[in-house]
């Protein structure tokens, strides 16, 4: 459908084609898309490796990248290119695997000890280049090239900001589900570069990205005191958020980064708190004895949606960010949970309850053109990947077994588990990285 | 007694013998074999010191177990009302610990799975919160009562039926500070 659509795009306009995916509808046939080795200029040592064996990596990041959208499916021969190609690409051989896009490029070392990754982007069609750019990082920084090429191939093809150089938070699991240990964890959102942040001795939960990705904040039982925590990545310092009368949960912070969004209980009673993060002063933007929590900002931060159980049951409600002004914003059928405000503004992701079943869905934020994405025991949780085209959310099979992640296109077509080495929930994507 | 205190004197007099590590040599020639076997000695019953029973003691956690009728309430599906049987256990609590005034007690409140994991936070504190409430109603110092909630994270059986989701849905006193 898409070699069509690109057929009929290049009878129309031959000279300037616009090589191009729709991703709003979803793609049954992803676009055929070559990534062969990257070249080396010359084979040379770097903390990471040679260049050489770099390249073949490089190229295998990208390719995994661009697969995992799915949006493109990789196609033609894996072997390294040689270096004139990456500047000369041989196009006969791209056309006759039915490449419709090629990524190519080189790993070369550089006198100051880092490495240059130089990405190339062509139609082998129209044989025209469609993008490059060079990304010099240090050696073992190597998988954020790789990742910044696939996006900005992703980019030129779709037209949408790219996602695949971010980074994902979650809570690993581990253990029998009475007794079971949770950690938070952090890691690439490919599973690369998995680390683990906390020990396992402390209960921690819903862990959120600011979005300056240099600070978490989290739920610890720590001490027998349910409260908020900030780990700081810079410092990998844990702190308490403040000194809260009574438990805080639900961290989500403000898209500048300024505020920290919370539930607050006391006496039973959840209501949702905006924290000055640099001054820790505290409002209380809901007053009510019902259950107020999972709030989420729009974009903008002019808006805040939250789930409340005001009308008898949880519902999703929407509210101007100094407090005023909220109405219920979800009206079928069953409950609804944990609200994800989209980066682009144009979607509330959400968990729906009923029939038996927790399912993730999406919605406008005016309450129209609900659509469910998934259907299995237990979907929650929704985070949105930085440019609002994907969503993870964690999957809990019934019985005793522990979550997974697992990622969705706004169809809900593309479903994939991410890879975590132990047991996972409660995912919160980062922000593109810079 | 007399046969503790000669036991006693036996028990010091053998380590005396044992500390001068006597050499083989020196030992006693074994005492003659009788020439047939002598009657069965009668048989002593043991002293009634013999042997220890652990029991409860007034005030502790095993007392409380022992001596009220349950440490957990249960609660409905999504609900946090105390039924008529929640209500008596709580009374059966309450009455314990009128007998111990200053008893520290943590309440803590638990959800099933079949909700989303911040909202069920909130839910097993308003189930402990209930607790606590009723509980002090009844003459328990709130000020002696802490509270914590694990929503649906420390299940108390796994499974994904109606039988341990209704376990799981449940407010546990326990005697002292909260424990993780």
């Amino acid at each position: 459908m898409i070699r069509s659509l690109l057929l009929a795009l290049l009878i129309a306009t031959p000279a300037a084609a616009q090589l191009r995916v729709d991703i709003t509808q979803g793609v049954s046939q992803p676009m055929p898309v070559a990534v062969p080795g990257f070249a080396t200029p010359s084979p040379a040592p770097t903390a990471a490796g040679n260049t050489a064996a770099l390249g073949a990596q490089v190229a295998g990041v990208i390719a995994n990248d661009l697969k995992s959208s799915g949006l493109f499916r990789p196609v033609g021969p894996t072997d390294p290119v040689g270096f004139p190609q990456t500047t000369n690409p041989a196009y006969d051989t791209w056309r006759q695997a039915s490449a419709q896009a090629l990524v190519t490029g080189a790993v070369e070392a550089n006198p100051d000890g880092t490495i240059t990754v130089a990405c190339y982007l062509y139609d082998p069609f129209a044989q025209s280049q469609l993008a490059s750019e060079g990304f010099r990082v240090s050696p073992p920084a190597w998988r954020r090239a790789a990742h910044k090429c696939a996006d900005k191939a992703y980019t030129r093809l779709t037209g949408e900001s790219g996602y695949f150089d971010s980074q994902i938070v979650y809570i690993s699991e581990a253990g029998p589900k009475t007794r079971r240990i949770k950690r938070l964890a952090i890691m690439d959102q490919d599973g690369a570069n998995h680390r683990f942040l906390t020990n396992g001795q402390n209960l921690v939960l819903t862990p959120r990205f600011s979005p300056n990705q240099s600070r978490l904040a989290y739920m610890s039982f720590a001490n027998n005191r349910p409260s908020l925590w900030f780990y700081d990545a810079t410092t990998g310092r844990h702190q308490i958020a403040g000194t809260f009368q009574g438990t805080s949960l639900s961290p989500r912070f403000s898209p500048d980064g300024r505020f920290l969004l919370m539930s607050l209980i006391k006496s039973g009673n959840a209501n949702i708190y905006r924290m000055d993060v640099a001054s820790k002063s505290l409002d209380r933007l809901t007053d009510g004895p019902s259950i107020d929590t999972s709030p989420s900002y729009s974009p903008d931060g002019s808006k805040i949606v939250f789930e409340s159980d005001r009308g008898g049951t949880q519902q999703l409600y929407i509210l101007n960010a100094d407090g005023s002004g909220a109405r219920r914003l979800s009206f079928g059928q069953g409950r609804y949970a944990t609200p994800a405000w989209s980066p682009r503004g144009d979607l509330i992701a959400f968990t729906r309850i009923g029939g038996g079943k927790l399912r993730v869905g999406v919605m406008r934020p005016d309450g129209g053109g609900e659509r469910l994405l998934t259907d299995s025991f237990a979907d929650e949780q929704p985070s949105w990947s930085p440019n609002g085209r994907v969503l993870t959310f964690f999957r809990t099979p019934s019985g005793g077994s522990p979550p997974k992640l697992m990622s969705a296109d706004l169809t809900g077509l593309n479903l994939r588990t991410i890879p975590t080495p132990l047991g996972a929930s409660d995912p919160s994507w980062g922000p593109l990285r810079p | 007694m007399r046969a503790t205190k000669f036991a006693l004197i036996a028990g010091v007099a053998l380590a005396a013998a044992c500390a001068k590590k006597p050499k083989p040599a020196d030992l006693p020639p074994p005492p003659p074999q009788p020439a047939q076997a002598a009657p069965a000695e009668p048989a002593t019953p043991p002293p009634a010191d013999a042997t220890v029973t652990s029991t409860n003691v007034p005030g502790s956690a095993e007392d409380f177990k022992a001596n009220t009728r349950g440490t957990m309430v249960f609660f409905a599906y999504d609900s946090y009302d105390l039924d008529g049987e929640a209500r008596s256990i709580l009374d059966s609590q309450s009455t314990w610990l009128a007998k111990y005034p200053g008893t520290r007690i943590t309440v803590s409140g638990h959800a099933d799975e079949r909700g989303t994991r911040e909202y069920n936070i909130a839910l097993g504190e308003r189930r402990a919160d209930a607790v606590k409430t009723y509980l002090a109603g009844k003459g328990v110092a709130g000020s002696s009562i802490a509270t914590i909630s694990y929503g649906k994270e420390r299940p108390l059986v796994e499974g994904s039926d109606e039988a341990a989701w209704a376990k799981n849905r449940r407010a546990a006193t326990d005697i002292g500070g909260p424990t993780g």
